[in-house]
């Protein structure tokens, strides 16, 4: 329990490690409970506070594939390098999207060479950017689940508002509840409870989980990022495994509603729809997981703008990203962790972001093993 | 990208649009108040509201011990300075 000194309220960090204690050795099983934090937001809180050494050995941490950057295949990448290179493209993006690697190397390497492209902030800094170039095509490549589905749409909103001519997105976002629901209908999957993602619940709210109880029976708790946020979601799950209960509990109602953020979520609903299906890395192809623009924002889709090449590609051979996001393989027992798979080199998606469960690994719990 | 990080918002620039002025560590910029904006709390009223920041865009208000606390946690493991890094470089 190295951390737990420097949390606000150790006391309480302290009484609900032992109340997990307690709770997890009721448990008659023959193998760890399996939690899996679907948030790469969460994954990087477990990894930097070191909760998973807190816990007792009975209960098993699996991070899932909540990492919108580490999700990304190589195909959309070197598509996007397509879309980069034609002449009078300015391609902005995220920092975090600029190390993917694609395969013929990522957006940074790509710039290197000389390609324009640009890191932002935020979507709004794309348009900005357009509006200052206006004899450029600006092209924002947009990623993330809902907690940044909204700002991208409102940023088209925008540039529909203001008649921009000139500006446009990549559009991979990646929506939440088809992705769980991908897990849950795993054949491989052992998974007994789940936190849910804290800011893309606020935005959705708790009511789209609501399936995850009531049809697969497996507890569902929505937790907020600080370290007692989620040593109180373990607990919550287990009290409820112990008591026989499957439901949506919401730790994090500081900020997350049943019905979400009205706001945004018209905002969503008012660009996007649902693709029939989308590619994701290590997980193969998921129904309806990824959103596109509605035909009356076609002219913003990038993806009708360009021609993209739209290539598929097969992860590296030597790549286990697939096995580690299902909870399978821990993230040290790729057979490339380490070696020729590091945050400066990396060769799976996991290791790219802060946020990857690979990359978390690397810098935290590799160090303190 | 995906952290997000808490700012105060210290100004409405454009009530109509939404823009106000948000601040955090010294560092100003301009952000999205559409998602914390209905019909009991209007855009004046958000001036002095703690929110939580995402990509430039205010995503829920949360109360000032919490922006507090997070900021402390985030400031301890260095992860302010990366996000006002991003915050400051595409301006
Ligand atoms: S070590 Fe690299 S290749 Fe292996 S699972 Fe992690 S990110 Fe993928």
């Amino acid at each position: 329990m190295k951390y737990i000194d420097e949390f606000r309220d150790r006391d309480k960090a302290a009484t609900l490690v032992r109340e997990i204690s307690k709770i997890a050795q009721s448990f008659r099983q023959d193998r760890p409970i399996q939690i899996m934090e679907v948030c790469g937001g969460h994954t990087h809180a477990i990894f930097r506070y070191g909760l998973e050494g807190m816990l007792p050995e009975q209960i098993e941490l699996v991070h899932g594939p909540g990492c919108p950057v580490c999700v990304l295949p190589m195909g959309r990448i070197d598509d996007c390098l397509a879309i980069a290179t034609q002449p009078g493209v300015i391609l902005t993006t995220f920092g975090d999207a600029m190390r993917v690697p694609g395969s013929r190397g990522s957006l940074l390497q790509a710039k290197a060479n000389g390609a324009d492209i640009r890191m932002v902030y935020s979507p709004s800094d794309a348009l900005t950017i357009a509006r200052a170039n206006p004899d450029r095509e600006v092209v924002f490549f947009g990623l993330g689940f809902e907690t940044t589905m909204p700002s991208t749409a409102l940023t088209v909103l925008e540039a529909e508002r203001d008649g921009i001519g000139n500006f446009s997105v990549f559009c991979n976002h990646i929506t939440i509840v088809p992705t769980i629901k991908a897990i849950l209908d795993s054949a491989d999957l052992r998974i007994d409870g789940f936190l849910g993602p804290g800011h893309v619940s606020i935005i959705i709210g708790t009511n789209p989980y609501e399936f995850i109880a009531q049809h697969y029976r497996k507890p569902m708790v929505v937790s907020g990022f600080e370290p007692l946020d989620v040593l109180q979601s373990i607990w919550m799950v287990l009290r409820q495994l112990a008591e026989g209960r499957a439901e949506v509990e919401n730790q994090y109602a500081r900020v997350v509603s049943a019905g979400g953020n009205a706001a945004a979520l018209r905002a969503i609903e008012r660009v996007y729809e649902l693709r029939e299906f989308f590619e994701w890395r290590g997980l193969g192809s998921i129904d309806y997981s990824g959103v596109r623009f509605r035909k009356a924002y076609e002219r913003f889709d990038a993806e009708c703008r360009f021609a993209v090449p739209n290539v598929q590609i097969a992860d590296p051979a030597a790549c286990q990203c697939g096995d580690v996001l299902k909870g399978a393989l821990k993230p040290h027992q790729c057979k490339v962790f380490g070696t020729a798979c590091t945050p400066e080199t990396p060769l799976g998606a996991l290791m790219v972001s802060s946020e990857g469960a690979c990359a978390a690994y690397f810098r935290y719990a590799a160090k303190a093993a | 990208m995906c952290l997000g990080i808490p700012a105060q918002i210290v100004r409405i620039d454009d009530a109509e649009r939404m823009l106000a002025t948000a601040e955090v560590g010294g560092v100003r910029r301009q952000v999205n108040i559409m998602c914390i904006v209905d019909e009991q709390h209007a855009p004046e009223a958000c001036v002095g509201d703690w929110v939580l920041l995402h990509v430039g865009f205010a995503l829920s208000r949360i109360d000032a011990a919490e922006a507090a606390e997070t900021l402390r946690m985030l400031g301890e493991l260095g992860e302010v300075q990366a996000e006002l890094d991003a915050m400051g470089q595409s301006r």
